[in-house]
């Protein structure tokens, strides 16, 4: 049976992994592969690391970690953040990443998505999602550009809309980030990603809100994603990987062991 | 240095430098296991290697389309020591592909196993297959002691049916080869390269084949 995944994020900023609380006040939390290389040995999945600056600032992510923790790590890693072309899309898959993912480029140009897809086919290419709810409409919208507080800006996408344009346009992947839950770990947004998993045909995986074993349990259970990403909670060992593992599986949930 | 040693020594694993395809992170998983590796597009080299390994992420049409430009195909196909393909690199080993990538017609593969590639029906579920599944291994020398239920990493939309070359299965939605292989032609489906202990140990099978082992898989596959 298809397991369900664990994945922690590195949130990487000047080489340094980095966690904030719903996108602000970064504080470092450690270097790059020994952090990789932990989580892989403590039973995560998969990872994704986040250049959060790299699409506000217009600065192509470091390059030279990708090759360090593709050497070191013998699970599939994900790599964001700055990735607008076809060449800079190449070079990571090239040093060793499994799947690039996109978000901000793809609300600029969706063309991108398409063009990464004829490329490398889909199976690597994740697009990334930050939604949050707008309570004066009562709506799911679309953020762009949410790795600077001062260039996040609102899109004209509804969440729902987004989803199943990425799908059209040939991903692979979606992690939707649910932003009013980002660190604040209050638990995944159940209500968002049920909906969300109704029109999503590929593999979802949710983020943001996680803060105990039984967030991951009713994300898996209830909104039926086919991964779990956290950071805040692994980053400080609020919650141990394989005690999570053991607890899923007690819990009916299809883990790998 | 006893026979063992020099046996290892002399050896060399060769991986086929494709053209298109991801190659750092099979030779990484390779390079942590063994001290022999090359990535080669060279046809001496690749003749000369103890064992090759044809890796393959993208479509099947292109990944063919480079190995033709590449002068490739023949060579591959005239291959006796032992090879394997992960992922794309085992759909090519087959006759045929109905990826198309864009294209009118169907892939015409390398045909070095009796067996072709259509697309996986999941029943509805997410597709790409992507993440980790089980597989249940034959008796195939590639999976000495990778017990069944043993979780790997997949990612694929394209698969290879069950038959007779069928060395490990996996179920999504439907039932499908995990793994196949035909005399010294071997290919997983799956990321061994990705798929921590487990697929290292399958690898470290890979480089322990040798023909008396392939022989004998040959023969009691037939019985």
């Amino acid at each position: 049976m298809l397991a369900k995944r664990i994945v922690p994020c590195l949130d990487v900023k000047g080489g340094k992994v980095v966690k904030g609380v719903q996108f602000r006040n970064h504080e470092i939390v450690g270097d790059i592969v020994p952090l990789a290389a932990r989580y892989a040995e403590e039973g995560a999945d998969e990872l994704v690391f986040y250049d959060i600056t790299a699409s506000a600032h217009d600065r192509v992510i470091d390059r030279s970690w990708v090759s360090r923790v593709a050497e070191r790590i013998d699970i599939p890693f994900c790599v964001a953040g700055g990735i607008k072309t076809i060449a800079q899309a190449r070079e990571k898959l090239a040093f060793g990443a499994d799947k690039i993912s996109v978000n901000s480029p793809a609300l600029t140009d969706p063309s991108l998505i398409e063009r990464l897809q004829d490329e490398f086919g889909r199976q690597c290419i994740v697009i990334g999602i930050d939604s949050y709810y707008d309570s004066d409409t009562d709506s799911y919208k679309v953020k762009q550009f949410t790795g600077d507080e001062a260039a996040t800006k609102d899109t004209q996408w509804y969440t729902q809309d987004w989803v199943q344009e990425v799908q059209k346009r040939g991903c692979g992947e979606i992690v939707l980030n649910v932003m009013n839950q980002d660190g604040v770990r209050q638990g995944y947004d159940l209500k968002q990603l049920s909906i969300v998993r109704e029109i999503c045909d590929v593999p979802l995986i949710a983020s943001g809100g996680a803060g105990t074993m039984e967030h991951f349990k009713d994300v898996f259970a209830i909104a039926k994603v086919d991964a779990a990403l956290a950071a805040s909670v692994f980053h400080k060992g609020i919650i141990d990987i394989g005690e999570l593992k053991s607890y899923l599986f007690e819990n009916n949930i299809a883990i790998r062991r | 240095m006893n026979q063992a040693d020099r046996d290892q020594s002399d050896s060399s694993t060769v991986i086929i430098d494709t053209g298109c395809a991801n190659l750092s992170s099979v030779r990484y998983a390779f390079e942590r296991i063994c001290s022999d590796v090359l990535v080669s597009d060279d046809h001496t080299v690749i003749k000369a290697a103890t064992r090759v390994v044809l890796p393959g992420v993208g479509t099947a049409g292109a990944a063919m389309a480079s190995l033709k430009d590449k002068r490739l195909v023949e060579l591959i196909q005239g291959l006796t020591q032992p090879v394997l393909g992960v992922c794309l690199g085992m759909q090519m080993m087959t006759q045929v592909s109905k990826e198309h990538g864009g294209r009118e017609v169907d892939c015409e593969c390398l045909g070095l196993i009796p067996t072709d590639v259509e697309e996986l029906d999941s029943q509805g579920q997410p597709l790409p297959h992507m993440g980790w599944n089980q597989i249940t291994p034959t008796t195939h020398p590639l999976f000495v002691g990778i017990p069944a239920g043993s979780y790997l990493y997949f990612v694929h939309s394209f698969r290879v049916p069950l038959s007779e070359y069928t060395i490990a299965s996996c179920e999504y939605g439907e039932t499908f080869s995990a793994a196949i292989a035909k005399d010294n032609f071997m290919g997983v489906q799956f990321h061994p390269e990705k798929s921590a202990a487990i697929g290292s140990k399958i690898l470290s099978n890979f480089l322990a084949l040798d023909q008396t082992k392939l022989d004998a898989a040959t023969q009691e596959a037939k019985l």
